[in-house]
């Protein structure tokens, strides 16, 4: 399902260029608006459709399966935190979806690795990873467990 | 000095009914090449076919009321202020180039046609208004050109490489340029005018004549898609968009969005913190 852009939109801002982790947004030489440069190397990350400031890249669907009408949208909305999902099938169903991207204003929540001191000798020759005891809580009277939860795994889907 | 009128001077060598042709000419040239252009890509038959598509969606039906206030919206905020821009940078040197060229074209005309001989001397004004016309279209252009344009600022390419869309942008710059050094050649009585004056028409047929092969038609056509953008969003449409927000106190109360309950509303800029230039 690769992107496609609607030219009257574009307004060749760069930001699909500079986040394509593909590198294949590309600017027209013709018409200064961004394209698609090779639709078979999209692997459908959405991630130039939320970037785009101006909503003009969309997906298109693979024929086979989504022959026309149906439509799936994406809102970033970076202010508000939040991102919102527009679903349409063919048969006219629609869905939305609403969820959180980020809980504290962007840019005040991020770890100050400079200041950290690094890591001794011991934890080098260690098995466990970057704050590895701390945030999978093995110092916690050892590993989580759904045993030590007192949980069961039972078989099907629960929700 | 700027207040001469370099039109005046000029009808020594070129009698002023020759001056007022070759403008009828360009805006002959400019409305034939829009005409192709909005054949030849069926521009207009898009904009019609998704208006019509839009119509027949479920959408609202829009009051005449409502689309007259639309139409006001988008003239003032898209139009008259380049309201589409996001980057800031762009949106003043679109602003510039924008009023630049309406005043400059604008004052040719009226130079040409109301003042063409010195027997008829242009206001102080008018004149003055040509001269800054011209620097307005300059500063805009060439800061667009050298800094801000994407495929120098985003692709990282050098800036004196050239391909077809930047036909429009260099024609005009060229236009305005030229013009501006004939004049003040001109002015000056200095060697050279007429080389400048040549080149100066070169570069303005090429800026009129070139419509269907330059991006000039987006004058016509932006204004077409940004209002029809505005009507899709107060008819529910909203081209396929989600149109759920968090300004929606029943969306503030959903389970998953119970993170953001006492976040503010406001979270500032993320990705867009950093201009896209990381080529």
């Amino acid at each position: 399902m690769p992107t496609f852009v609607y030219m009257t939109r574009c307004d060749g801002c760069g930001h699909c260029v500079d986040i394509c982790p593909s590198d294949i947004m590309h600017i027209d030489k013709t018409y200064r608006r961004a394209y698609n440069i090779e639709p078979s190397m999209c692997w459908e990350c959405y991630s130039c459709v939320k970037a785009c400031p101006q909503h003009a890249i969309d997906v298109r669907g693979y024929a086979d399966f989504a022959p026309l009408g149906h439509s799936v949208r994406v809102h970033r909305d970076e202010e508000r935190g939040t991102i919102a999902w527009r679903i349409k099938f063919r048969n006219g169903t629609e869905k939305n979806f609403l969820s959180p991207i980020t809980t504290k204003p962007w840019g005040t929540a991020i770890p100050k690795l400079a200041d950290v001191p690094g890591p001794s000798k011991e934890m080098r020759d260690g098995h466990l990873l970057y704050n590895e005891p701390k945030y999978i809580r093995m110092d916690d009277g050892g590993l989580h467990t759904l045993k030590a939860a007192g949980l069961k795994l039972k078989k099907g889907v629960y929700y | 000095m700027f207040t001469s009128n370099p039109f005046a001077e000029l009808s020594a060598s070129i009698p002023p009914a020759v001056m007022q042709a070759y403008v009828v000419l360009m805006i002959v040239l400019v409305a034939a090449g829009t005409l192709f252009d909005v054949v030849h890509k069926r521009s207009a038959r898009y904009f019609f076919d998704s208006w019509r598509r839009s119509q027949g969606t479920g959408a609202k039906q829009l009051g005449g009321g409502e689309l007259a206030s639309i139409a006001a919206k988008t003239a003032v905020v898209d139009v008259l202020a380049s309201g589409e821009f996001c980057n800031p940078r762009r949106r003043i040197a679109h602003l510039l180039g924008m009023y630049g060229f309406v005043i400059y074209v604008v004052a040719t005309a009226l130079l040409i046609f109301r003042y063409p001989t010195p027997a008829t001397p242009a206001p102080g004004i008018l004149a003055l208004s040509w001269w800054i016309g011209a620097l307005m279209i300059c500063v805009g252009g060439y800061w667009f050109w050298f800094f801000i344009r994407v495929d120098v600022a985003a692709e990282g390419r050098p800036p004196l490489r050239l391909m077809r869309a930047d036909l429009f942008v260099l024609s005009l710059l060229a236009s305005a340029t030229l013009g501006l050094v004939w004049a003040y050649l001109q002015l000056r009585g200095a060697s050279g005018a007429g080389l400048f004056f040549a080149l100066y028409i070169v570069a303005t047929t090429v800026l009129f004549a070139g419509v269907p092969w330059s991006k000039f038609a987006h004058m016509f056509f932006k204004p077409a898609a940004a209002f029809e953008k505005r009507v899709a969003e107060a008819n529910g449409t909203a081209e396929n968009l989600p149109t759920q927000t968090r300004n929606d106190p029943a969306q503030q109360q959903r389970h998953s969005m119970e993170l953001l309950r006492d976040a503010p509303m406001n979270m500032g800029l993320g990705i867009k913190r950093e201009a896209p230039r990381h080529y």
